[in-house]
């Protein structure tokens, strides 16, 4: 966590001040119970009013400097721990939108998530609690021990000897505490597990008429957590007891000795009712260290996780001196391309090799896991290549910039995701300059026109966070509209049909084979009916390319096409 | 938590019945929660006449001092005396933390017994409500009220009786006591009220607006974030990132705006409290001094005073959270009350059969359903099927096909007529008896996290490991199974992600095998299971449907053709059935779908045979 807090560097100057205004604060408060000792010993003993009132006068001065001292103190470090977690939150934002497709994978998109929201938050939380108390407290503490010996050198070691006792109950508890409360957790785990289970499962369960193995799964992961958690918290119940009587028994051995002491007539009646006071304010001070210690480690655990997102550097990155291929032909060439995703045994692609040149529309088909998104995935440079090379009008991906290179296709991914605003914000997603004309014949190309113009604001209709207010099919023909809108040379499509009923299917691939006719487009499918009509069709299996060709050619050349067409098709259904 | 002030509660709605219904899951504990009052009482009771009793300490310490002493006894403390005071407190403080000590120990037994009761009621009642419930809720939803709902109330619960009960004594104990011992004093003391008062309610009021504003922003840029990562290959695709960054920065900038504003309020509260504390303590040291001066007061008092009137601000402070304790266990209880009130199954009726084995001739009579009353999707259905007959039910996504899945398997009801089963009411049947008669292999196949031998004996209760293996052999599972390192015994994880998607379907179609079902119902795989797979699963699914009556959630035009009924479904309702050849001849909806379903578009209709 301390590595986090370089972060920081921009409050340094509000962080002194902070750390000033506290300490003169706690001075401020420190203060009070010596004037106090005064009052008494030199007041009282004399009967001198006006002395007491002039000392009262002090410490309402005192008080309201402290306050003041308190406020601003406070008013800095809610700046400055709002800002630092504002930071935090940006440059973690930051560096996800570097990452290429592979770091994003490795770390889990839910578990990126929770890191830019939750995490930070959970460690600004903590901040303020440092600069607020972790600060103020040692001051306080050590201001008082101070204090306290300057009144009263002869009662000092009282409070010394306190302070071990006080760490030993925290240090006890932590030490048997902590490791319970992971157990618990890793508890609550459990029963979320199975819970979710039973929610997604309710049909199966219920066909299956095993509600009650359910419950017995559900009743035993329970009771788990009861055990646990009640275990947890009898341990805590010592704590507050436990501190409270060690701070009760610390005012009665003061009390004894300063009695005694006061007899040898070594201190002064009002010297130890400020003792007092200032044992109870060191001793309190140690509590609220111990609280913030308490927080420290889930936030620690945070900042690990910050840290692990801020530590990777996309291994992506555009070369320093740039090609930029000056015609536009949407040519794509893969030559012996291998990838191999991190950590796998086996390579999701091998040894590919083939060219789709301008104006082709190349079919690619291939079971699950043969490595059709994969090798799709390759082109726009989600990922790198492990080896081989991938060509764009003739140029290496990796010498062009990744913007130039994504200016030139249009991807369709599998899953249609869209971002809340408009429709037409969403199209315009593609191209920030698309004329209004542009974005309606998309749409149109799209199918989209009917259900757009079916809405209340026509185009201006809200899209609601990941589309979740349109159908599926509509979603996946916006974001088919949403790659025309660009009008690039390359259009990928990821099996983006899926959703579509089957009567709007076939008229959007009669109107996107109209338009896209000069470029060139990739279409992966599962289906054969699908890519049965392109120019060519590659086949995958296992990550191999077994064939290209059209569809003709490899019904007689290419067995594992054959296979995959049989099992779709009936014989009297082909041509 | 001194900092966990002022953090906005979520209101209960209805917070006396809440309430009430709360204290009835506590009234099992009636004994135990008596002592725990009584001993949270006398704890408090005892740490409030510490004070007094040092100050009793000091009087007498002063009087020896301060009063000139005759001079032959010299200097004269009663040491006896105040020996015996301190022996005294030191028992009252032993004796008062071990009643605190105790009282939490109880309190979290309750709380922790009451916890598991309420889970386990949530978690029963889930297995009673029908399935509309489930499908009008995400799983979130639901998850987030046996987690989050019931933690909070677990959390809140073991505070806020204790710390209601302490924080009242101590204030009610406090400021009895400073009347004991001076009530010119007490009133100095009692004048400060009316600024804590004050200084919540000012401080209250602006905290929630600020925490409200803080949480919609936090919303916000969760929801941007998520869709953001979820949607992080467009917008790199589109080059989208410098927009992003710059609508991340905004929303980031409001959630600072927001967020250090209502951080600086709460952090505010303690301070101020401190001070007025402080004012007061100023004003008791001068009042005392001068009352000590006069010889109107012991200095004693003035130090209990003084110790009674520094523990003021703890209780107010309590006091003052307590309520927003209090509102927000009671709204995390009125969310799981809510699930907990939710309607039910009509229960099975008392002269239900429980056994039963039908030959397996299912018919639809004169139903009438839909998923709301305003939207009725089907009007007297009638259809009619024999022992072993195969009905497949084709359409588009999201065409309503599970509709008949869902009302043959009584997940819904029927509005009006009947399913019958052998020329029985379903309704005659207890759910459980009827579920058992039919098998389901659903394409979103479901494994729980334990073994594969556990998630094939999930068919039948008590199944011998030869009918599993029985079972996998006969539905091609046999072979992958045995390739894997631990066979039967490998541990599915959570999303059953270390198989492939076709494996996934083998054991649910295992499953299915070793129940042995009379009727069946099943959904063809449309994808996403590579060629292989998908023959050995087609397989496997023929053999299944052998002698069984099966309703077939069919894409593959084999299954369609040997169907003896095929009934089309598009936007929730029926529009035709009939056979394949049937339905061609009629070239209507079914006739379009086939062709664009099954043929490309450069094909004929070739198949009109």
């Amino acid at each position: 966590m301390i590595k986090l807090f370089r972060y920081l560097r921009p409050y340094r100057f509000s962080v002194s001040l902070s750390l000033v205004l506290i300490f003169v604060q706690s001075l401020a408060d420190l203060s009070l119970p010596t004037l106090m000792s005064d009052m008494v010993d030199r007041g009282i003993a004399s009967g001198d009013t006006d002395y007491i009132l002039r000392i009262g006068a002090w410490m309402v001065l005192l008080a309201t400097l402290g306050i003041f001292c308190h406020v601003a103190s406070g008013y800095l470090s809610a700046r400055i721990s709002m800002g630092f977690g504002r930071d935090l939150r940006h440059r973690v934002f930051q560096r996800v939108l570097c990452y290429s497709l592979q770091e994003m994978d490795r770390i889990g998109t839910s578990s990126l998530i929770t890191r830019t929201t939750n995490d930070v938050t959970q460690i600004q939380q903590v901040l303020f609690m440092l600069l607020r108390i972790f600060a103020w407290a040692p001051l306080m503490a050590a201001g008082g021990i101070v204090m306290a010996i300057g009144l009263e050198p002869k009662l000092a070691w009282i409070l010394m000897a306190t302070i071990p006792v006080m760490a030993s109950v925290f240090l006890l508890l932590a030490w048997k505490g902590i490791p319970l409360f992971q157990l618990i957790q890793a508890r609550l785990d459990v029963l979320n597990r199975v819970l979710r289970e039973s929610l997604t499962g309710i049909r199966v369960i219920r066909a299956f008429d095993r509600v009650d193995f359910e419950q017995q799964r559900f009743d035993r992961a329970n009771s788990d957590l009861t055990e646990m958690s009640l275990r947890v918290n009898r341990l805590m119940a010592a704590f507050f007891p436990a501190v409270l009587l060690v701070v009760n028994m610390t005012t009665l051995v003061i009390l004894w000795y300063g009695s005694h002491n006061l007899h040898q007539g070594e201190i002064r009646i009002g010297a130890l009712m400020a003792f007092l006071q200032y044992a109870m304010q060191i001793l309190f001070s140690t509590i609220m260290v111990s609280v913030v210690f308490i927080m420290v480690p889930r936030a620690s655990a945070s900042a690990s996780r910050i840290h692990e997102v801020l530590d990777r550097h996309p291994t992506l990155f555009d070369p320093p001196r740039p090609q930029k291929p000056s015609d536009r032909r949407g040519e794509v060439e893969f030559r012996q391309v291998t990838f191999c995703y991190p950590g796998a045994e086996q390579p999701a692609i091998r040894n590919i090799s083939f060219r789709a040149g301008a104006g082709e529309f190349l079919g690619i088909i291939g079971g699950t896991g043969s490595g059709k998104t994969t090798l799709i995935h390759l082109i726009p440079r989600f990922y790198d290549a492990s080896s081989g090379a991938v060509l764009v009008d003739g140029t290496d991906v990796r010498e062009m910039t990744q913007e130039d290179l994504r200016s030139r296709i249009g991807f369709v991914s599998q899953k249609a995701l869209l971002f809340t605003g408009s429709v037409e914000d969403n199209l315009r997603f593609g191209k920030e300059t698309a004329t209004s004309e542009e974005i309606r014949q998309a749409a149109d190309i799209a199918q989209a026109t009917e259900f757009i113009q079916e809405k209340e604001e026509g185009f201006r209709s809200p899209v609601a966070q990941a589309g979740a207010n349109l159908s599926g099919g509509q979603r996946q023909r916006l974001s088919i509209a949403r790659a025309l809108v660009r009008r690039p040379e390359i259009y990928i499509f990821d099996d983006s049909f899926s959703a579509l009923d089957f009567k709007t299917d076939a008229r959007l691939r009669a109107r996107l084979r109209q338009e896209t006719a000069g470029a060139t487009v990739l279409l992966v499918a599962q289906r054969v009916s699908t890519v049965m009509s392109a120019d060519r069709i590659l086949v995958l299996e296992d990550g191999q390319l077994v064939g290209l060709g059209a569809h003709r050619e490899l019904m007689e050349a290419c067995p594992v096409y054959r296979e995959i067409v049989f099992s779709q098709l009936s014989a009297e259904e082909l041509p | 938590m001194p900092m966990g002030f002022a953090v906005p509660g979520e209101k209960a709605r209805n917070f006396r019945q809440t309430l009430r219904r709360l204290l009835g899951y506590l009234s099992p504990f009636r004994a135990e929660l008596t002592v725990i009052v009584c001993m949270a009482v006398l704890s408090t009771v005892f740490s409030v006449i510490g004070p007094k009793i040092i100050g009793l300490v000091i009087s007498r310490l002063s009087r020896g001092i301060l009063s000139p002493a005759p001079p032959e006894i010299g200097f004269a403390i009663e040491f006896q005396a105040i020996g015996r005071l301190m022996a005294f407190l030191l028992v009252l403080y032993l004796v008062s933390a071990a009643f605190s000590y105790l009282t939490q120990y109880l309190m979290a037994g309750i709380t922790q017994k009451t916890v598991y009761r309420l889970r386990r009621e949530i978690s029963e009642k889930l297995t009673r409500l029908p399935l509309k419930f489930f499908d009008g809720k995400t799983h979130g939803e639901i998850l987030s009220r046996v987690t989050n709902d019931v933690d909070t109330l677990s959390n809140t619960m073991q505070q806020s009786l204790v710390s209601t009960i302490t924080s009242l004594v101590t204030l009610v104990g406090s400021i009895g006591m400073m009347f004991t011992i001076s009530w010119q004093l007490t009133l100095t003391a009692l004048a400060t009220l009316p600024l804590y008062g004050l200084a919540t309610a000012l401080i209250a009021r602006h905290s929630h607006r600020h925490f409200r504003e803080q949480q919609k922003n936090l919303g916000e840029l969760s929801g941007f974030v998520e869709e953001q990562y979820a949607g992080h290959r467009v917008v790199k695709a589109f080059s989208h990132e410098p927009v992003s960054l710059q609508a991340f920065g905004k929303i980031n900038d409001s959630l600072y705006e927001s967020a250090w504003k209502a951080q600086f309020i709460t952090g505010i509260i303690m301070p101020l409290m401190g001070f007025i504390n402080n004012l007061g303590f100023v004003l008791i040291c001068v009042v005392g001094s001068i009352f000590v001066i006069r010889r109107a007061l012991d200095l004693g008092d003035v130090q209990a005073f003084i110790q009674y009137a520094r523990q003021f601000t703890h209780p107010i402070l309590q006091t003052a959270n307590i309520s927003n304790v209090l509102q927000s266990t009671l709204a995390a209880s009125e969310r799981v009350f809510e699930l907990l009130d939710e309607p039910e199954e009509s229960p099975d009726p008392p002269d239900a059969l429980t056994a039963f084995s039908p030959r397996g001739e299912v018919a639809f009579e004169g139903v009438k359903f839909g998923y709301s009353p305003e939207k009725i999707l089907m009007n007297d259905l009638n259809l009619r099927m024999a022992p072993g007959e195969t009905i497949a039910i084709v359409g588009p996504t999201g065409a309503g096909k599970t509709t008949l899945v869902n009302l043959l398997m009584r997940f819904y009801e029927t509005m009006e007529g009947a399913v019958t089963i052998d020329r029985l009411d379903a309704r005659c049947l207890s759910r459980s008896s009827l579920r058992r008669l039919f098998g389901m292999v659903l394409q979103d196949t479901w494994l729980f996290h334990g073994t594969i031998r556990e998630n094939i004996a999930y068919g039948r209760e008590n199944a011998s490991e030869e009918e599993i293996q029985k079972a996998a052999l006969a539905a091609h599972a046999d072979h992958f199974i045995r390739t894997l390192p631990d066979g039967y015994q490998t541990v599915l994880n959570e999303e059953a992600s270390n198989i492939s998607q076709g494996q996934r379907q083998l054991l649910t179609i295992a499953r299915a095998f070793l129940a042995d079902p009379a009727i069946l119902i099943l959904d063809e795989a449309t994808s996403s299971v590579d060629t292989r797979t998908e023959m050995l699963i087609q397989e496997a699914m023929i053999r299944l449907m052998k002698g069984r009556t099966s309703f077939v959630i069919a894409h593959r035009l084999s299954t369609i053709r040997n169907a003896h009924l095929i009934l089309v479904m598009n936007q929730g309702q029926i529009i035709e059935r009939g056979t394949h050849r049937e339905l061609l001849a009629a070239r209507g909806f079914y006739a379009d779908l086939y062709n664009s379903q099954f043929l490309g578009a450069d094909l004929r209709d070739g198949a009109g045979s």
